[in-house]
């Protein structure tokens, strides 16, 4: 897992553990009730002693100096020291793992707070099941307006790198059929630019979709019939929803009656949804989707 | 000669949960309190259940479930495939089981967060292996057909196109059953009517479908339970008999696909599935007061009403038009408001409303109910009720 380029960064960001991570903070408001009322409201805490304003949640010791959840340009600071090294090696998620509160002295109205953040530290590289990261951890320090200190925090989080696209996202944007031993033939013919439909090899009916046995005299014998792509469309729909990538709607969809006696699903080209019509005679083409998937389609015969 | 399995076996319970689209709870949790619901409407414990039957795509197990009760000794398990189809199917297979003595107290159950959970008409795209029950999307899905609405309409476009019949029929079906959930409180579109107009306007999902020819999507549980007709005579309510049930599968059959044999709208499975419950129960069409007759896609009640002899194949569209699937009729049809109109339990809703029509206990109800009919899914291999007063 060692490298020169990783050793780089990380012995950079170990070299300023210790170091101040943010300018010191001074929160805009003191400590005050009706926040405190608003914060007591949101968590469902309702103790007495806060609603009356005689002390304030000590959990709220990290509240007062928090950054704003707009981006405020106004503001100093910018990011946590280290953070930056450890983005632009290609730890670009966050999540916080770890946080310990220690709490000095009561927190009351009037106090105004003064936050000061050290770099606590950072792990070697970990694999965890968010994927390949680096426990950071800062410490916080919270005085008032004498400099007494009313608290203390340790805040850690996993600096991870965003799993890979899987290979899913990369697939045919048409579906691929499931395929058995008693279709391959079909789909392979389809690549080679032919429609094939399976025939009996004893009897000479057709069998489609095809299966193993003759319906008619139950022979395992057969044969590809190699078809000749007129039809007419036995019947039609428009689809319009659900829609689904790599098609385009409103998607004809046709039933086909081969004229060799077969009849199969395909899609419609080159014709208007509003021009379908049950009895049309159609001839079929093929278009490859991807490399070995090529799939019908049926056009509107032309005239002569 | 009379069927042996006709009136040995009885609904004495149904149990469901609200119908919603976001139940907030789990489906295994919606499977047992309808259950519950069902057994303690039969006045049963749940230490009697000894039998569970359930059709394919339901997600909760019946060991789970069985766990869940506290039962003691469960003896008969089954589970249909095919989906919607399969719907009927388990009160057959509860009726066979209590009649031979392999159980005494079969649950029939269906729970599904369908709506919040996953969406249920989504597109179905299985993962490429080589098996024959996933080659059969083969056939559809590199061509963008791969919801039930697209295999519906293609069988739809055909009807139309052979016997005239318009998509302003199919919104008759849709407004016939929006008008019965309308008085249902417990339906989803309750107080909720549609006009024709209404469903002209309602945007195309796979022409010559549109949205208001669809069922929901729910969230919700239905469970029945079955015993036999000599016990469910000393139970807490008036037993409904099992007159005639079936299952058919045949002509070419593929799953919602069936587009290779001579006729794609006929519906032969649901005319065999007709056949035998007719010859079962020894009773013809105007036998029949009342039917439920499953509605994922309202283009497919109208073959129904064909297969079950109501009226001429190519003839349903008159029927819908003269208003005979409305109350004061010829035939109501779905009285709770169908799965358009009340919930898309995948058909189980349809066997409760089927005995409370029995029962007499319908928010529409129908005067003078000895039979009704319950079919199971359309264009897949199918199964079918005859319920009848004890």
């Amino acid at each position: 897992m060692s490298n020169a380029a990783t050793n780089d960064w990380l012995t950079a960001v170990k070299a300023q553990i210790g170091r101040e991570a943010l300018p010191p903070q001074t929160a805009v408001d003191p400590v005050n009730l009706p926040m405190i009322r608003r914060w007591c409201e949101a968590m469902g805490d309702r103790n007495p002693l806060y609603a009356e304003g005689k002390l304030a949640p000590p959990a709220t010791l990290f509240m007062w100096t928090m950054s704003h959840f707009r981006p405020d340009l106004s503001r100093e600071g910018g990011s946590l020291l280290g953070l930056d090294l450890v983005d632009a090696a290609g730890f670009t998620s966050v999540v916080a793992t770890n946080v310990e509160e220690e709490y000095c002295r009561d927190l009351r109205c009037g106090d105004v707070i003064t936050q000061r953040v050290t770099l606590d530290g950072i792990s070697e590289e970990k694999k965890t099941g968010l994927g390949v990261g680096h426990f950071v951890t800062f410490r916080y320090e919270f005085t008032d307006q004498k400099g007494e200190v009313i608290g203390r925090t340790l805040f850690r989080v996993l600096k991870f790198r965003p799993p890979a696209k899987t290979a899913a996202a990369k697939k045919s944007p048409v579906p691929r059929p499931p395929v058995t031993r008693d279709s391959a033939f079909f789909w392979e013919g389809l690549n080679q630019r032919k429609l094939l439909v399976r025939q009996c090899g004893n009897c000479g009916r057709l069998h489609h979709p095809p299966g193993p046995m003759c319906p008619e005299c139950n022979s395992l014998e057969w044969r590809a019939l190699e078809c000749s792509g007129r039809g007419t469309i036995h019947s039609f729909v428009i689809v319009h929803q659900p829609q689904m990538p790599g098609l385009n709607y409103p998607l004809p969809v046709a039933l086909i009656d081969l004229e060799e006696g077969a009849r199969m699903v395909a899609n419609l080209g080159e014709i208007a949804p509003g021009k379908v019509r049950i009895g049309m005679p159609v001839d079929v083409d093929f278009v490859e989707i991807e490399k070995d998937f090529v799939l019908p389609v049926f056009r509107e015969r032309r005239a002569g | 000669m009379t069927h042996p399995l006709k009136d040995q076996a009885a609904i004495v319970g149904i149990g469901a949960t609200e119908f919603s689209k976001d139940s907030g709870r789990s489906e295994l949790q919606l499977a047992v309190e309808a259950i519950k619901a069902a057994l303690d409407d039969a006045g049963l414990s749940t230490r009697e259940v000894d039998g569970l039957s359930t059709f394919t795509m339901d997600n909760n197990p019946e060991i789970e479930i069985f766990r869940n009760l506290g039962g003691r000794e469960l003896k008969f398990f089954s589970r249909i495939e095919y989906g919607g189809g399969g719907a009927c199917a388990p009160v057959h297979q509860a009726a066979m089981a209590v009649h031979s003595g392999v159980a005494d107290v079969v649950v029939c159950y269906r729970a599904m967060n369908e709506r919040s959970q996953y969406r249920f008409g989504a597109s179905y795209v299985p993962p490429p292996m080589p098996s024959a029950a996933l080659a059969t999307f083969s056939w559809t899905l590199p061509f963008g057909l791969t919801t039930p609405a697209s295999w519906v309409a293609m069988a739809a476009q055909r009807y139309m196109h052979d016997f005239g019949a318009t998509t302003l029929d199919f919104g008759r079906v849709s407004v016939a059953g929006r008008r019965m959930a309308a008085n249902n409180p417990k339906a989803w579109f309750y107080q909720k009517p549609i006009t024709l107009a209404d469903h002209q306007a309602s945007r195309w999902i796979v022409e010559p479908l549109r949205l208001l020819d669809c069922c929901q999507e729910s969230d919700g549980a239905v469970a029945i339970v079955v015993t036999r007709a000599d016990r469910a005579r000393h139970l807490k309510q008036k037993p409904v008999l099992i007159r005639a049930a079936a299952q058919g599968a045949c002509d070419d059959q593929m799953n919602m696909t069936s587009f290779y044999r001579k006729d794609i709208s006929a519906l032969s499975e649901m005319r065999l599935v007709a056949k035998q419950l007719y010859a079962m129960a020894g009773i013809g069409p105007r036998d029949i007061q009342t039917a439920v007759l499953y509605d994922h896609f309202s283009p497919f009640v109208l073959p129904q009403l064909e297969v079950f002899d109501f009226c001429k194949r190519g003839e349903a569209k008159d029927f819908v038009r003269d208003g005979q699937i409305d109350l004061g009729g010829r035939l109501p049809v779905n009285t709770h408001g169908g799965q358009l109109g009340e919930a898309y339990i995948h058909g189980v809703n349809g066997i409760a409303e089927g005995v409370r029509q029995v029962r007499g206990t319908s928010s529409n109800q129908v005067s003078g109910v000895e039979h009704v009919l319950v079919t199971a899914g359309t264009g897949v291999p199918t199964s079918g009720l005859i319920l009848a007063a004890g």
